[in-house]
């Protein structure tokens, strides 16, 4: 029999529905993939062993009976820590939330469930999603499988590391400044931002809420558009969840054909800082596109540049405000309430000792951005940048279907490296953040390795608002004229754990 | 704080001018809260009335309460305002246990409503105009109770129990523009604002707006600035001043409290007060400097709101009969004075009256009833006339039992009474208590008979002719029966056997 945890999540799904595997032994074969190489990778914060179990066990006996399965049921996935999950701990990979076992099950959660997918565990990320290497975690880092001593991105860095390593063929991630496409690029999967408003965000612990966006992530993109479509859609608990049916995405990454589309090189992103292995990709991405049909415009959005200092200001400043219920008066960590001290101080306490750094200085940067007398200048200036880059997507989409760029300007770098140098650290998110500031589509797709490290570059897909079917189209299409070139998926050449 | 520290009124008023702001919280009485599912009804369990999103958890996100927007709306237009086209809320970002989020959604710079004004009638009958600022929807937050400590505040405590069943409740924050011009009657327009918008809201059906529960809750800003002085003075802010006599009085007193500051050289410092209902003092709260920042910042879990103006011109069209101009209709149907019908609105008695009459009583019954015996309850009792324990159609029925002969006044309070204490109905009470006119002529007869031969000197008199003597008779016979004889019929007993002419 084939090894169960090499299989798509496509190819999973109906090795379950025809019988050749249950349910139970899809589930198991992972839990043990999981036993062997995640000492390594720590990519899960938690493994819900029994939980995986009664979930693959529900599917096979609803198989038994005859009754119809969804297209994933019984196909594992692994779910950043950031979704509550009822009566498994939800840390969003921060000290402050030690303990808190959630009594609710956030949308996507249950949206999973009742796909009929096996939820394995919880995995790793940077502390309250900030950070784009995974090292912000409270809980430690997590490994790239392509070289253990670099990050897997971040801050979904366990969802991305879980997918190389064969622990799981679908993941969740959250993307609010490219922390599902990052990661995606620099570990050879595939990840994508859906629309903002497309998947709830109902049980998402909230890091910057105009910004947060959850989505798929997947070693496919067939895959994670089938996961996209288990996900998305309206929800009556999310007042900025999107009343529209849902892009069709499945059939558009079944279809994968960009002939006659118009796509857009975004002339601001690289040059500078961008390395010179990953150009080198992307550029034979795009004449990869021309070859398949597309046609290749060069577009230049001026307020791009902006971005940056604009999310700076803009996504610490909402978390000040989203991060201010973690008290200690109601859940998760309490220090010093040795009865002696009021309230204010354990709460101090609390905070002192539950936040990381990174999380702190965001928190002071955003409440300094929001007092009174600077207001304008930070925020409301911010706002009106956000403004100039919707338009600039605006405009672009008047002329072209979808944009491309490299999705992070370099590979994986080493654990260590940018920690004490937050602005170098901040700069890998440089392609993703705009999309986020716009609210629009966007993926990243595998498009080699660069000839200088070995590492995986991806191929950034920018897709106007509700129309995230393209980005899986040019995916699809991408992904197969790259596997056939290299004669198997990219994922195949990560050395084995 | 004592009488000592006050200028005297009179001598306040002929230095200053007072200029007065008055916030007032309305909670309305929809069945869920503003942004989640959960139950409003008041005096649950503790916390038993909460889920993810009122108590701020992870991961929980508000979806607002269309009843809470509509309510809004009717309230906006009731006042006069101009009705928003598009707005949004925002967060008011500060640390209180009791806050679960730490933030109150809330609205700053987009209210849903604003640029009104509130015409309200004072006791001699003249209308002043209170101009409305805005008229804004947010979010009530939890209860905290300190236990352990003198005065029931968070100082000295042991420790504090949070109730979150308030938390997210939704309220009206509506705020009037600076109130200028009342000189002398300041305190009595402040009353009379928070009385007439008390009325407003009760019969938009928004709110019961019971301010003993804190259904409603006024927050009254003063200021003195000499007389002829453009610039306003520095305010106070006297918080959850919770009746209509409180609001008064703390009006009153901070004028008095200020005059005495500024006329012995010192200054007012910008201050949160307390208001005391014993002696309608104010004591030092909170000093609001301009360091306390809120950071507000546009609600980004929550889509602007954008009231069609269609629905807008639909709930304008539904509006009730405003209270004013109903006032004014059942002053000339009930034949009162203005300051009769203001004594009625001051004791939240007009829907009563109304009530009853509708039940079938003589308007001048009705109000005789609700206004004199109930209002002397509700004073002694310090309930508010709707919670005495009667209704309307009970006091009907008494005024019913009167008009039949069945009662005469004295006993008709003695139904009341027992009413009032729970004995049941006023049928059931003038049963137990065996409370009916004595209608027997036999036995009325005797009783007369017993009073003539008790009172031979008395009988004398009368039959003498001096027909003023017959109290006195009347008075014995009424003794004899307990009060439940028709004096009326007494005397014309007490002539009849004398052989007199009446």
């Amino acid at each position: 029999m084939t090894d169960l945890t090499r299989l798509t999540a496509a190819e999973t799904a109906d090795v379950v529905a025809t019988g050749k595997a249950s349910a139970v032994e899809v589930a198991q074969a992972h839990l043990d993939r999981i036993g062997a190489v995640d000492e390594k990778v720590h990519a899960f914060l938690h493994v819900d062993t029994e939980g995986a179990l009664d979930a693959a066990r529900a599917v096979d006996e609803r198989r038994a009976k005859g009754e119809k399965l969804g297209p994933l049921a019984g196909v594992p996935l692994a779910l950043k820590d950031i979704f509550t999950t009822k009566g498994i701990p939800t840390t969003v990979g921060s000290k402050i939330l030690d303990g808190w076992i959630p009594p609710y099950d956030a949308t996507v959660t249950k949206r999973l469930k009742d796909a009929g997918i096996v939820i394995l565990g919880k995995t790793n990320m940077d502390e309250f999603a900030m950070g784009s290497s995974t090292e912000n975690s409270a809980y430690g880092p997590t490994g790239n499988p392509w070289d253990l001593t670099r990050i897997p991105g971040g801050s979904g860095g366990g969802s991305s590391a879980a997918l190389a390593s064969y622990q799981a063929p679908l993941a969740i991630g959250t993307d609010t400044g490219g922390s599902i496409r990052q990661p995606a690029a620099v570990t050879g999967t595939v990840g994508v931002k859906p629309t903002y408003g497309g998947v709830s965000r109902y049980g998402m612990v909230a890091f910057s809420s105009s910004l947060d966006q959850g989505g798929p992530c997947a070693r496919t993109v067939l895959d994670a558009a089938l996961l996209h479509e288990a996900i998305a859609g309206h929800d009556p608990l999310d007042s900025t969840s999107i009343d529209a049916p849902v892009p069709a995405v499945v059939e558009a990454a079944r279809n994968g054909n960009v002939k006659g589309m118009r796509i857009g090189v975004v002339k601001e992103f690289g040059g500078e800082g961008y390395q010179a292995g990953v150009m080198q990709r992307f550029n034979e991405s795009v004449e990869l596109l021309r070859e398949l049909g597309a046609e290749i415009v060069e577009i230049s959005c001026p307020s791009f540049k902006l971005a940056l200092p604009a999310y700076y200001l803009i996504a610490p400043s909402e978390a000040s405000s989203n991060l201010a219920r973690f008290d200690a008066m109601r859940y998760g960590l309490r220090v010093g309430d040795d009865g002696t001290k009021s309230a204010e101080e354990v709460t101090a306490l609390t905070r002192e000792a539950g936040f990381g750094d990174e999380v702190k200085r965001r928190i002071i940067l955003g409440t300094y951005a929001l007092s009174s007398g600077y207001y304008d200048a930070y925020y409301g200036s911010a706002q009106k940048v956000r403004t100039l880059i919707s338009r600039d997507f605006e405009a672009a989409f008047g002329t072209v279907d979808v944009l491309v760029s490299p999705t992070t300007p370099t590979t994986a770098f080493p654990i260590g490296e940018r920690v004490d140098d937050p602005m170098a650290m901040y700069l890998a998110d440089l392609c993703t953040i705009p999309s986020n500031l716009a609210g629009n589509a966007a993926m990243s797709v595998p498009c080699g390795l660069a000839p200088e490290d070995g590492l995986p570059v991806g191929l950034q897909i920018i897709a106007p608002a509700m129309a995230d079917d393209r980005l899986y189209r040019v995916g699809a299409a991408v992904e197969a004229a790259f596997t056939g070139r290299w004669g198997h998926p990219l994922l195949e050449e990560a050395p084995a754990l | 704080m004592t009488v000592m520290d006050l200028e005297s009124y009179e001598d306040a008023l002929s230095v200053y001018d007072p200029v007065m702001g008055l916030e007032v919280h309305v909670e309305l009485g929809t069945k869920t809260k503003m942004f989640c599912g959960c139950s409003t009804t008041l005096g649950a369990e503790p916390n038993s009335q909460t889920c993810p999103t009122c108590l701020g958890l992870p991961g929980s996100l508000p979806v607002v309460n269309a009843i809470g927007i509509e309510s809004a709306i009717k309230i906006g237009l009731a006042l006069n305002c101009e009705i928003a086209t598009w707005c949004r809320f925002a967060r008011k970002n500060y640390f209180y246990p009791d806050m679960p989020k730490n933030f109150q959604t809330s609205q700053y710079d987009e209210p849903i409503a604003f640029n009104g004004y509130l015409d309200v009638a004072l006791e001699d009958g003249e209308i002043f105009r209170v101009e409305i600022e805005r008229a804004h929807m947010e979010e009530d937050t939890g209860k905290s109770l300190h236990v352990g400590g003198a005065t029931g505040r968070i100082h000295g405590a042991s420790h504090s129990l949070l109730d979150y069943n308030r938390a997210g409740i939704p309220l009206i924050e509506i705020v009037t523009k600076p109130i200028e011009g009342a000189g002398a009657r300041a305190p009595e327009v402040a009353k009379a604002y928070v009385a007439e918008l008390r009325e407003l809201i009760k019969a938009l059906d928004v709110s019961e707006a019971r301010m003993e529960q804190g259904q409603m809750r006024c927050d009254v800003n003063l200021s003195l600035r000499p007389h002829g002085r453009e610039k306003f003075g520095t305010r106070s802010e006297t918080k959850n001043v919770n009746s209509l006599r409180s609001v008064e009085r703390a009006a009153r007193y901070e004028i008095m409290r200020h005059a005495a500051v500024l006329n012995s050289g010192g200054t007012i410092v910008q201050e949160t007060r307390h208001f005391h209902e014993e002696d309608g003092s104010t004591t030092a709260g909170r000093i609001k400097d301009n360091a306390e920042d809120y950071r507000y910042f546009p609600e980004p879990d929550l889509v602007p709101i954008a009231p069609a103006r269609d629905w807008v011109e639909e709930l304008r069209a539904g509006l009730p009969e405003l209270p004013r101009v109903r006032r004014d209709r059942l002053k000339t149907e009930w034949g009162i004075s203005d300051h009769e019908m203001q004594s009625a609105l001051n004791a939240g008695a007009i829907d009563l009256i109304t009530a009853t009459i509708d039940a079938g009583a003589p308007a001048d019954q009705a109000r005789k009833w609700w206004m004199g015996e109930l209002a002397r309850a509700s004073n002694e009792t310090g309930k508010e006339l709707a919670d005495l324990g009667i209704s309307p159609a009970q006091v009907a029925r008494v005024t019913a039992l009167v008009a039949e002969g069945s009662l005469n006044d004295k006993l008709a309070r003695q139904v009341i009474e027992g009413v009032l204490a729970g004995e049941g109905g006023p049928d059931e009470v003038v049963e137990k208590r065996g409370l009916k006119v004595v209608s027997d002529e036999g036995a009325l007869g005797a009783a007369v008979d017993e009073a003539i031969a008790a009172n031979a000197a008395v009988a004398d008199k009368i039959r003498a002719g001096n027909l003023a003597a017959a109290g006195a008779l009347i008075g014995a016979v009424m003794k004899l029966t307990r009060g439940q004889a028709d004096a009326k019929r007494v005397r014309e007993l007490v002539l009849e056997k004398l052989g007199v002419q009446g």
